[in-house]
């Protein structure tokens, strides 16, 4: 749509500034606040603009963080979310490219069964299901590990289906072509249909990481030793300290570098991100 | 080089349709046999059958005098050029006509010389390093004819290959694809719709419908003597005429007019309803005179419409049982949309038809 109209750029260009400054007015309190003392939030009144207190606040935070309130230095908790965000993302994608593949590309008995069952486990996400897997989890011992983290939350019917729609559109013809060039299942799978999902794959592997980023219930469950905790959970433990004030310039500190691995994420792969989410040509 | 054998080749899907009713066909090494009819005639599921993209339900398919039936397509020692070209988006041209070759486990400076040869034989060299889509139509299209090129099989097989191509590209590319199968002396299959492109390019020529062959042999035997009306129908560009008559002590006469002709004298044992045909190019506008006379069939009438091509016009017209008649007149024809007129056509050329089975007399 081109309009030339002045009084419409203004207006649109007002929109998106205040849909930016929406978006981005948390964050940069949260920064404010994690430059600032440990009495500066006393008064109840928030400090707009950066203190002076940021090396020491990053600095406390990454090498001791908050003993009192039982969360370990941010570093290992990163470390956690990331095995366990990537875990996920990989596995997911794993996981569903090859039920995908076989739903689209193999007649076998109850195969449309097979698909809806999957989709039906849409409605069962880990917050509904979670006291069986809880036992499941805890009966496989997978409490305080990272399988236990990352294996009862890798089967994904949205991926599923998403790489469903995307074989979906490559043409039959290839996987005929590349029969008669000799080509078995798993060779067409690997060498043809993983390269023409590859933008898939990335946005999808985008979403999925901040998704395995952003878990928190489930690492709460299953993670009681400090070694295992993730960094939303860290987050969590610091607010809800007993008998004191929560600390607000350590958590906003932990916060914003919990925020860093995703935003990285999105950055390296932004590209294929746009990419793999708007383009059809195949 | 090979030949391919069908014997009593059928094909029923799940579903219980008959897309193909047994099929007995023979083509010799290096020749290139030609599939046409209407869509859905069984033309691209017989060739997927010897390509192996599709079960046999009934029959034997032979490749080299060895039944295939049970054969994966990569064993099948053919290559097939898809009507899309089904070439790998993500692969350099060089790659898509490799890669058949890797998995063969080929060595690779036999690839590398067998796909440069190939590149060389279809003008390609430069783009060698190129992705399918930063190419054109006729590109693409000469590479996957490359594809096919470089495994050297015992049969090509074309599905539609040039259907996506425009029409001046189409007729170019048809030229170029004889005279490669020629110098390749590969033993072709080629499925098509378009029955110039099936007259021109045939060593054989099968016209399909329905899921049977209705008519085996060269493009001009098959032009001049269609065994069915539908071959007669189907093959000619405006296709033959086919006008109602009956038959009786040796003279024709159309039906619901009083147009009539002596058949010729090895024709006169026929009696009954017919169909007869008359290629367009056989008609003439006759000059006043209305005697029929014994040796030709003259036969009033209406004119519905000319359309004039350049070196010709074709004249649409009704004859007075309301069958269309078209005739192909040389050069610039005027003639007004219900002018009445009188057509004629020497007995010799008149194709007779069963009325009931449609095949020919």
């Amino acid at each position: 749509m081109v309009e030339r109209r002045p009084f419409l750029t203004v207006l649109t260009h007002l929109t998106l500034i205040l849909g930016v400054a929406f978006v981005a007015l948390p964050v940069w309190i949260a920064f404010v606040a994690s430059t600032h003392g440990a009495h500066d939030f006393i008064s109840g009144l928030m400090p707009l603009w950066p203190g002076d207190q940021m090396v020491k606040n990053y600095w406390q935070v990454l090498s001791q963080g908050e003993s009192t309130a039982g969360a370990p230095p941010i570093g290992l908790m990163l470390f956690n979310s990331s095995v366990m965000a990537l875990g996920i993302a990989v596995g997911k994608i794993a996981v569903s490219l090859l039920s995908a593949f076989a739903i689209v590309y193999f007649r076998f008995p109850f195969r449309i069964a097979a698909f809806w069952v999957i989709f039906l486990t849409l409605m069962l996400p880990v917050e509904v299901r979670i006291l069986p897997t809880f036992e499941v989890a805890a009966s496989l011992g997978l409490l305080n590990s990272y399988s236990g983290l990352i294996l009862p939350l890798i089967a994904s019917a949205t991926a599923t289906f998403l790489f469903r729609q995307v074989f979906l559109t490559i043409p039959e013809e290839l996987a005929e072509a590349s029969r008669i060039d000799g080509a078995g299942p798993m060779k067409f799978f690997r060498d043809i249909l993983i390269p023409l999902s590859r933008t898939n794959i990335a946005a999808l592997f985008v979403i999925l990481f901040i998704y395995g980023w952003n878990q928190y219930l489930w690492p709460l469950l299953v993670t009681t030793d400090a070694s295992h905790y993730t960094a939303v959970m860290g987050i969590q433990r610091m607010v809800a300290v007993p008998d004191s004030e929560p600390l607000w310039h350590l958590i906003m500190a932990t916060a914003i570098l919990a925020m860093l691995p995703p935003v990285l994420v999105i950055l390296v792969m932004q590209r294929l991100f746009v990419r793999g989410l708007i383009e059809q040509e195949k | 080089m090979a030949s391919v054998t069908l014997s009593d080749v059928g094909k029923i899907y799940p579903g219980g349709v008959e897309a193909v009713k047994s099929i007995d066909l023979e083509i010799a090494d290096g020749s290139l046999c030609v599939l046409v009819g209407p869509s859905g005639c069984g033309k691209s599921t017989l060739l997927r059958m010897v390509a192996g993209l599709e079960t046999v339900t009934g029959g034997t398919v032979s490749i080299d005098g060895a039944p295939v039936n049970d054969r994966e397509p990569a064993e099948r020692d053919i290559a097939m050029v898809f009507q899309n070209y089904a070439l790998y988006p993500h692969m350099s041209v060089y790659d898509n006509m490799a890669y058949g070759l890797r998995n063969r486990g080929t060595a690779k400076p036999e690839i590398d010389r067998k796909v440069r040869e190939a590149a060389r034989l279809l003008a390609i060299e430069p783009m060698l390093q190129r992705k399918p889509r930063q190419l054109s139509g006729g590109q693409r299209q000469r590479v996957a004819m490359g594809r096919a090129i470089v495994r050297d099989p015992k049969v090509f097989l074309f599905d539609e290959p040039l259907s996506n191509l425009d029409a001046k590209l189409r007729v170019q590319m048809r030229i170029e694809l004889k005279r490669l199968q020629q110098r390749l002396g590969t033993t072709s299959i080629y499925v098509t719709h378009d029955q110039l492109e099936a007259m021109t390019l045939a060593d054989l020529l099968v016209v399909m419908n329905g899921g049977e062959i209705e008519q085996i042999g060269t493009a001009m035997e098959v032009y001049e003597r269609p065994q069915t009306t539908f071959v007669a129908s189907f093959i000619g560009s405006p296709p033959m005429n086919l006008v109602p008559a009956a038959v009786a002590d040796g003279v024709l006469r159309l039906t619901d007019s009083a147009a009539q002709v002596t058949l010729p004298a090895d024709r006169r044992g026929l009696s009954g309803a017919v169909i007869v045909g008359v290629r367009p190019e056989d008609l003439r506008i006759d000059g006043g005179s209305e005697t029929g006379g014994a040796e030709t069939l003259a036969f009033p009438v209406t004119v519905t419409g000319v359309e004039p091509i350049g070196a010709e016009s074709l004249l649409h017209s009704q004859t007075e049982s309301g069958a269309d008649v078209t005739v192909r007149l040389p050069g610039y024809a005027v003639h007004a949309a219900g002018a009445a007129m009188t057509l004629a056509a020497p007995a010799g050329k008149l194709h007779l038809f069963s009325a009931d089975t449609g095949r020919r007399l």
